[in-house]
């Protein structure tokens, strides 16, 4: 098993496509970096002062009043409680939390890319991990080994989860590290809010508490790499299926698209949230973003992502096992 | 000696979207033999030897190599069969010594001196560590050959071998695979359209088509019965007369009749005719090819 992975990650990377995704991530790094270091000057000369503690010291006033007022919701008293102490956190420990370092970055780069930037990329090596081998008439070759089929697919299989892992690493990495010579690499203590969860209207405030940025981050890796691993699993069934790596390209391509396009139109369509694509922003359950249909929890988008995914590497698996090679 | 069988089919059949394709085959390929595949586009041969190979499951029938049965025990059975289906497609962004070094990873302990080994076998030793995309369509062959041959099978299994080749590159093919077979002992299945090379390296010969054997022979025999006398006599009705009621005649052809080539009776023949003051100028055996018993058992059939 391990020579025939060896053997998948060898063509993998003989290919080049590892190294083609380092530098498309390498360069949009670097890319939005710029476009945020711009959006940061902007403001500091709207506001006419780069002096943060004034700005924060006016906020925590403001909050304070607030909550001194009797009219106010028990629900966002706490709200307003946490925002508090998150702000006053902030002040002690002298972090500026609109100047945004390279673990901010890192974080919001990984929560815009999961839905569509990380699943193409993934796509970039999962599309002719099968295909190529079918068009290229080399399957001929690979299945006249004294090796099962169910064994070739799964180290390819197996390759495809290394792949992914590295691409992960890769966006981590660079987006830590091009982004750090900009904004700086402090931050990874920096306290953030999470454990909001939104019924309907109501923001449930049950839950919310702080984290430190570093948790935060890994958290939200860990469930960007579960998506890649789906839309992985998902390219690779596509892959298995059909011979033209162009045409597994262009399904998944319009599925992604058209998950990010639903997500901003479903919410009277219930039953779109068993569709894989608009699942895809598992990070938003982090941050406390509105899901796109009401009823849809972390638990439930894993979910519908896990038996997408099973489904598809089982008709990958039985339909490669099965079929006949031409 | 007598020579084990190390390939058996036995009644194969492939039925697609309930059209029967391969209708029942059967044959078996013996040890240091080299067997001819014969038979026009479309016959069947390509889905044979897919069968052969595992790639195409049959719908029912029996496969076995060396004495597994490559359904039941596909690894075991695959273990002694080398191949080359259609063209040798490779890595073309890995280089030839790569390629095989994939193949052999797949195959358990195939030491580096089997692989060198191969190399030199094929001839690749000087481009071997050149990417695969630079090579001629023979040096493909070659490394295709080449990954056939890593895991010492028993049967080698080549569909058109000599197809883009030139006609040096033919000849060597050829050569080596007379050699394979002779001093390697192994069973080498050769499929073709192309008659001549079937008749030059070939010791058995089956004939397909439209999915049925037609026949399975030696080459010997096969051209023996094929072969014909041309007779040019004058008048030729006296002489077809004469001939007819002492043999077949199989067709008239201008001046010329053509009857069976038997050595024995010929002198009588020819006594007979010039008895009957038949004027014969000239007596002519015709050297027999594959072609013509080829042309004559499919009948120069359309493909379905």
């Amino acid at each position: 098993m391990n020579n025939l992975v060896y053997n998948e990650m060898l063509k993998i990377v003989r290919k080049k496509r590892l190294f083609v995704i380092a530098a498309i991530v390498a360069v949009l790094v670097a890319l939005f970096t710029y476009a945020q270091f711009k959006q940061v000057k902007e403001l500091q000369e709207r506001l006419g002062t780069s002096d943060w503690r004034t700005q924060l010291q006016q906020q925590i006033i403001d909050a304070q009043n607030r909550l001194n007022s009797s009219s106010i919701s028990e629900e966002w008293r706490k709200y307003l409680q946490i925002r508090l102490q998150q702000q006053q956190y902030y002040l002690e420990h002298d972090i500026n939390p609109s100047a945004p370092g390279a673990p901010t970055f890192m974080r919001m780069f990984i929560e815009n890319a999961i839905d569509l930037f990380l699943p193409l990329l993934v796509m970039v090596v999962a599309a002719d991990l099968v295909s190529s081998e079918a068009s290229g008439g080399t399957i001929k070759l690979l299945l006249t080994r004294p090796v099962k089929r169910g064994t070739i697919l799964l180290s390819k299989y197996i390759a495809l989860l290394l792949a992914i892992s590295f691409i992960l690493l890769t966006v981590a990495l660079l987006s830590y590290l091009i982004s750090g010579i900009v904004f700086g690499y402090h931050g990874w203590r920096l306290p953030l809010l999470t454990g909001f969860t939104i019924n309907g209207e109501d923001l449930n405030t049950e839950g919310v508490h702080l984290l430190p940025q570093w948790k935060y981050v890994l958290i939200e890796l860990g469930l960007a790499w579960y998506v890649a691993i789906v839309a992985g699993t998902l390219t690779f069934m596509l892959s298995v299926l059909m011979r033209s790596t162009a045409a597994v390209m262009g399904i998944m391509l319009a599925a992604l698209i058209s998950g990010a396009i639903l997500s901003n139109m479903v919410s009277s369509w219930e039953s779109a949230k068993y569709l894989f694509m608009v699942n895809l922003r598992l990070t938003d359950y982090i941050s406390g973003t509105a899901p796109p249909i009401d009823g849809m929890t972390l638990g439930f988008s894993m979910t519908v992502l896990a038996v997408w995914g099973l489904l598809a590497l089982a008709i990958a698996f039985i339909v490669f096992t099965k079929r006949d090679v031409y | 000696m007598t020579k084990q069988a190390t390939l058996i089919v036995e009644n194969l059949r492939k039925t697609i979207r309930r059209k029967e394709i391969i209708k029942g085959i059967s044959f078996e390929l013996k040890e240091g033999e080299v067997f001819g595949f014969l038979g026009p586009n479309g016959a069947g041969k390509t889905t044979t030897i897919r069968m052969l190979v595992g790639l195409i499951k049959p719908t029912s029938g029996r496969i076995s190599i060396c004495g597994y049965d490559l359904e039941r025990q596909f690894t075991k059975a695959i273990r002694h069969i080398g191949c080359i289906v259609e063209n040798p497609e490779l890595y073309p962004y890995l280089s030839g010594w790569e390629n095989l070094e994939h193949f052999a990873r797949m195959v358990p302990d195939i030491p580096k001196a089997r692989m060198n080994e191969v190399v030199e076998l094929v001839g690749l030793q000087n481009r071997i560590h050149d990417r695969v995309s630079t090579y001629s369509l023979g040096m493909r062959q070659r490394l295709g050959i080449a990954q056939a041959l890593l895991g010492k099978p028993k049967v080698l299994i080549l569909d058109e071998p000599t197809n883009g080749l030139d006609p040096v590159g033919i000849r060597e093919m050829r050569e080596f695979i007379r050699f394979l077979a002779e001093t390697e002992g192994l069973s080498v299945l050769v499929s073709s359209h192309l008659l001549s090379e079937i008749q030059l390296m070939c010791d058995r010969v089956a004939i397909m088509a439209k999915g049925t054997m037609l026949r399975v022979d030696t080459v010997e025999h096969l051209l023996k019965e094929q072969a014909r006398v041309v007779w040019k006599a004058e008048p030729l009705e006296a002489a077809k007369a004469i001939l007819a009621a002492e043999t077949s005649i199989f067709r008239t052809d201008g001046d010329t009749l053509i009857t069976p080539y038997e050595p024995k009776k010929l002198s009588v023949w020819n006594k007979k005719l010039v008895e009957a003051g038949v004027a014969v100028h000239e007596i002519q055996p015709k050297l027999p090819t594959l072609e013509d018993l080829f042309i004559e058992l499919t009948g120069g059939e359309t493909i379905e």
